[in-house]
């Protein structure tokens, strides 16, 4: 065996050691990327954060935004919040009845729903619908020359674009989440009452009676983090598209993924923050 | 020509820009005098856009320096930027009009920002004046861009780089897609405008007839350096191969067509 592995190499050894070294620098090329991009959006993030900050600002622009980005996604997070507290409702009595403890359903819709679900699903739904649309909005700005045309107008693309979208996504989407919490828990409150038998006024007492401050404290943090996750990702994939419908499209795509993928991971940090002791 | 003097309104010194590995400008010197129009041509991909694009700074050069009445103006930021972007306007190749807006905020855009930026209804009645001075009537105003036509959207386009009336302009192939005839009405608006204002104007373009409407000087670009560059009535007698087989577009000579 070991004399075949010998023969082989030596006979071969050329196209090994090729293909071997294509293998090496794939993954440099890879690495070198990687760097490159967390380099870019670093740079991004600073830049932006710097122009939310600074005048001057536009007002008009940031209202544009908050109805954009905040109203019009009030009737997907408010559905999607709807059907997961009732789903919740359900699953929580079903589970919960193995060890008779249908009664908690309404504390662990409201626990559940204000602290995980109303925000991380409603940011999901809202990165999908939003950073999609930032993402193909100033693509097809880049495509078209528009943000330099901006440039050439005196005007900060930085200040005009991005920073009204970052600061009414951050703005937003603690009143969606917020909104989403109440509906989710009506959800379930509908559900508990019309289905599995539950007194509506116990329901409701149940809920109140278990939330805490913290509760809706934190996911409402948790909520302006992913806002301003989706509109950076949405910002920052428009800003770089490449050129033509296919660049415009990857921009999209990449928005979507990317917000959604760091919405995810960055929810668990914040639960290791909030939770953890 | 108008208010020549010794210190060129633009200068490009040996403007050198590589994207990657792709070198597109190796050294590119120009000047362009006060008042005066000059047409830089060259086949697609020599660095022509890229060219004007260093000088309004969209573009940072790699090396060399670009100087605006003799004062360089590479690394400026802040307030000096702004105060040197708007002394430019521009026309871009497929208009850039925000489709967001109605024409009169296109127009208007530049002069409702900042502190002395003008009332709505006033920024109206001046886009409308603007519209009027591009050929557009009054209606046009309230249109958005995607309601336009091609020729439209030049015309609101010169409209709006016009708008604030700076004393340096810019135009990008402003008379790509158009007819012939639309092509002829802009190329004259250009110079009109030019000529009223008295400003400095560099056009790109391929089309021949635009160098003979818009140009006082001709300045020829080819693999990122100034091939020729003379008074627009030297260009049939240029002598230079480059520009002999560009303006009779020729397939034989030293730009090498790809088929």
């Amino acid at each position: 065996m070991w004399a075949l592995v010998r023969c082989i190499w030596k006979k071969r050894r050329l196209p090994i050691l090729l293909a071997f070294q294509s293998f090496l620098a794939a993954i440099g090329a890879a690495v070198l990327g990687l760097c490159a991009t967390t380099g870019s959006l670093a740079i991004f993030t600073g830049a932006s954060v710097m122009h939310v900050f600074r005048p001057p600002w536009y007002p008009a622009e940031i209202g544009r935004q908050l109805l954009r980005i905040g109203y019009f996604s009030l009737p997907v997070v408010g559905l999607t919040a709807f059907f997961t507290g009732a789903a919740l409702a359900l699953q929580i009595y079903t589970g919960g009845a193995r060890f008779n403890a249908e009664a908690v359903v309404p504390s662990i819709v409201a626990i559940g729903m204000v602290r995980e679900l109303g925000p991380v699903l409603g940011g999901l739904m809202v990165a999908g619908r939003v950073s999609a649309s930032i993402a193909a909005e100033l693509g097809t700005m880049r495509v078209t020359e528009q943000i330099d045309a901006l440039t050439t107008l005196s005007t900060n693309p930085y200040k005009y674009l991005v920073a009204p979208r970052l600061m009414a996504a951050t703005l937003a989407l603690p009143v969606l989440a917020f909104v989403g919490d109440i509906i989710g828990i009506m959800g379930g409150y509908v559900v508990g009452t019309a289905r599995l038998g539950f007194n509506p006024g116990a329901y409701i007492n149940n809920t109140w009676n278990f939330l805490t401050f913290e509760d809706i404290s934190s996911g409402l943090v948790k909520a302006a983090v992913f806002g301003f996750i989706i509109a950076l990702m949405g910002c920052y994939q428009g800003y770089h598209s490449g050129r033509g419908a296919q660049g415009v499209g990857r921009a999209t795509t990449n928005a979507v993924v990317s917000a959604s993928i760091l919405i995810l991971a960055s929810n668990y940090i914040l639960n290791e923050m909030f939770f953890a002791s | 020509m108008t208010g020549v003097t010794d210190i060129p309104r633009i200068e490009m010194r040996g403007v050198k820009k590589a994207f990657g590995s792709k070198r597109v400008l190796e050294g590119v010197d120009l000047t362009v005098a006060k008042g005066e129009s000059l047409v830089i041509i060259g086949g697609s991909g020599t660095g022509k856009s890229v060219s004007i694009k260093t000088i309004i700074g969209l573009i940072e050069p790699d090396e060399g320096d670009i100087l605006i009445d003799g004062k360089s103006i590479l690394g400026a930021r802040g307030s000096s930027r702004d105060a040197l972007l708007s002394r430019f306007g521009m026309l871009f190749q497929g208009g850039a009009l925000f489709d967001s807006m109605p024409v009169w905020r296109n127009i208007s855009f530049r002069l409702l920002q900042g502190r002395n930026r003008l009332s709505a209804d006033d920024a109206r009645d001046l886009a409308i004046e603007k519209l009027r001075r591009c050929g557009l009537g009054p209606e046009t105003a309230d249109l958005f861009p995607a309601e336009l036509s091609g020729g439209m959207q030049k015309r609101v386009g010169l409209a709006r780089a016009i708008a604030a009336e700076p004393e340096i302009m810019f135009f990008d192939e402003p008379t790509a897609g158009l007819d012939p005839i639309m092509a002829t009405v802009i190329n004259q608006l250009i110079r009109e405008v030019v000529s009223e204002m008295g400003a400095t104007a560099i056009t790109i373009t391929h089309d021949m007839r635009s160098v003979v409407e818009i140009a006082d000087q001709v300045a020829m670009i080819h693999q990122g350096c100034v091939q020729w560059h003379g008074p627009v009535s030297d260009v049939e007698n240029s002598g230079e191969p480059h520009m002999d087989q560009f303006i009779h577009g020729r397939e034989d000579g030293p730009i090498e067509a790809v088929r």
